[in-house]
């Protein structure tokens, strides 16, 4: 790579990191200013673990993310299934196209809509809203994910299997789902980032009792940012980069891939 | 494994099939019979229907009319794990996530076998295409020519009573090529299956099969052993396929004795064997290795205007007086002058040689 090449690819890299890069070395701050650097501590992650209701709100947005993850899993990898194996059906573009709608409707209209449905439906909102309205909107995500591998995914494997005798269950689990198993769970992963880090959508559907961790932290940044929360979203970054890097590798496996 | 008797009551039977996708007409009324044991190649170019043919055999595609029959029982309407019939495919289809070992026995789930007896099929299979010693390995480790043959041994654990191979060894390379014919046919013997299979080279279908079907635009043109197809093609389509020919243009004339033809053609008048109503446009087709190119003689007179020596043989292109070229191979002479470049020769045809077929 040429220097500019460098220089350009740094100077982009910066831009874009250099806000979470500033955040993450604040919450090692001594001081109780955010702005004023008073040396390297770690007393606010301390502060952190004993923050009765942060706890709570990340155990809230764990569980909504393993249940919504789980719920777009399977539907994602359902709808991808129908869109690449059954041919040119009718209506084939439009299902396609409304499956993939959700992921670029703006958060706003998805939360109100939902938010809507449920009182209009007379249900309570919580944690069940709440895993609901992230299954939705992260079944398009997943379908996107299988539907790549699949269309990478020879058919005559299947074929193959059919014709040594397995019926279509066994064609399923034993040839078609370990072959796009990676791609499932690279689904599942992003699905449950996207509900991680989910702020919008939630604040319009969730309910008492039922706070996630980035509604949490937006609400006391509203009061004032303090160290604390510097802390709190450094963990949330690590744990969404860890996810994401896994979700990649999965997807980028060349063993695995057919 | 398998008893090596045949079975000449199996046969296939394919009565009036047809396929069709959307307007275009895939496979077009195709009817044929198949001895058991019997060793058939369809042969085509790419988009002749002859894979979407195998394809209904194996049940992957429904033929919107006709029957698929095998021993008398309609498979028609059978899926294709309930079809008594397995298939090589032409990517072989190995599954990627199983050793060769697992790849074998997978078949064999559901036929009733002990886990002995499976283990026991299993060496079996593999000592049949001497692939001892790589049941741990998964496919991604093996070579071109390994991978084919596992291909093969998995489409026979089955022992299933036909067995359908799409371009088996399209993705070989030349000299494996000509080497593992020789082992599908020996294994085809041994076994006694039918084999039905698609390709679209000639050289390889008349070296495999007992008989060659012919496809056209999703039609069966012709059908028959190798030689008969290549000396008494029914058009020119079919000459063409085989292999290298002559067409020469004409007019036919009156019927002679002895099953001879004259046609009046550019060239003059030809001595062809063939039948039709006198007076009819036909063509003239004519191996390049029957015409007989001589210095001095009897025959068409034209000017040599090529001589390429291929260590076997020699072949020539010579100019006839009408500025169309024939093309003609013959076997080097143990002695003796050979024509240059540039002399005028003489092209006998002979009335043997020289097929009649429709324009």
């Amino acid at each position: 790579m040429s220097l500019f090449a460098r220089t350009a690819l740094m100077l982009a890299l910066a831009f874009l990191y250099a806000p979470i890069g500033v955040l993450i070395i604040y919450s090692f701050n001594a001081s109780k200013l955010v702005t004023v650097w008073g040396g390297f501590s770690t007393q606010w992650y301390g502060v952190l673990f004993r923050d009765g209701p942060l706890i709570a709100a990340a155990l809230v947005s764990l569980k909504v993310a393993a249940l919504s993850a789980t719920i777009a899993g399977v539907l994602g990898t359902c709808a991808a299934l129908a869109l690449d194996r059954h041919g040119r059906f009718w209506g084939r573009g439009t299902y396609t196209g409304l499956l993939y709608a959700p992921m670029v409707m703006p958060e706003v209209i998805t939360g109100l809509s939902l938010l809507l449905l449920f009182v209009g439906i007379g249900l309570d909102r919580g944690i069940s809203t709440l895993v609901i309205a992230h299954a939705t909107f992260a079944t398009g995500f997943v379908a996107v994910v299988v539907g790549a591998r699949l269309k990478g995914l020879d058919r005559s494997l299947e074929e193959a299997a059919a014709d040594l005798g397995a019926g279509p269950a066994r064609v399923f689990f034993g040839i078609t789902l370990p072959l796009i198993a990676p791609s499932v769970a690279a689904g599942f992963l992003l699905a449950f980032t996207l509900s991680l880090d989910d702020l919008v959508i939630a604040s319009f559907v969730s309910g008492p009792g039922a706070t996630t961790l980035p509604m949490r932290i937006y609400s006391q940044v509203r009061l004032g940012v303090n160290p604390e929360i510097n802390a709190a979203s450094t963990l949330l970054i690590a744990a969404v980069g860890l996810v994401v890097l896994a979700a990649s590798w999965l997807t980028g496996r060349k063993g695995a891939a057919v | 494994m398998h008893a090596s008797t045949s079975h000449p009551e199996q046969r296939l039977r394919l009565e009036r099939v047809t396929k069709r996708f959307g307007t275009h007409t895939a496979v077009d009324a195709v009817s044929l019979d198949l001895a058991g044991g019997e060793f058939f190649c369809l042969l085509g170019p790419s988009g002749c229907g002859k894979s979407t043919l195998l394809r209904m055999v194996a049940g992957f595609e429904t033929p919107d009319s006709g029957a698929i029959r095998l021993d008398q029982t309609d498979l028609t309407a059978l899926p294709p794990h309930r079809r008594p019939v397995n298939m090589m495919f032409q990517s072989y289809a190995l599954f990627p996530h199983m050793s060769v070992a697992a790849n074998l026995a997978y078949g064999l789930k559901g036929l009733g076998l002990s886990r002995v007896q499976s283990a026991e099929r299993v060496r079996a299979l593999l000592r049949l295409v001497r692939l001892e010693g790589f049941e741990a390995r998964r496919p991604e480790k093996l070579s071109g020519g390994q991978r084919q043959r596992v291909a093969l041994a998995r489409a026979l654990a089955r022992e299933p009573r036909l067995l359908l191979l799409d371009e088996p060894l399209g993705a070989l390379d030349r000299a494996l090529r000509e080497e593992t014919q020789g082992e599908l046919r020996a294994i085809q013997r041994r076994l006694g299956t039918s084999f039905v299979v698609v390709t679209h080279d000639a050289e390889e279908a008349m070296a495999l099969a007992d008989r060659i079907g012919v496809m056209e635009r999703g039609r069966l043109v012709q059908v028959g052993p190798a030689r008969e197809l290549y000396e008494r093609p029914a058009s020119r389509y079919v000459a063409g396929l085989l292999g290298d020919v002559n067409l020469i243009d004409g007019r036919l004339g009156r019927p002679e004795p002895g099953g001879i033809r004259s046609v009046e053609t550019a060239l003059g008048f030809l001595r062809a064997s063939g039948e039709g109503e006198a007076g009819n446009p036909v063509v003239v087709a004519i191996r390049p290795e029957r015409l007989v190119v001589s210095g001095e003689g009897a025959g068409l007179q034209g000017r040599l205007t090529e001589a390429t020596f291929l260590g076997d043989r020699i072949r020539y292109r010579v100019e006839m007086a009408n500025g169309s070229t024939l093309r003609a191979s013959a076997a080097l002479p143990a002695a003796g002058p050979v024509p240059s470049v540039g002399e005028t020769v003489a092209v006998a045809v002979p009335a043997d040689a020289a097929r009649i077929l429709p324009a």
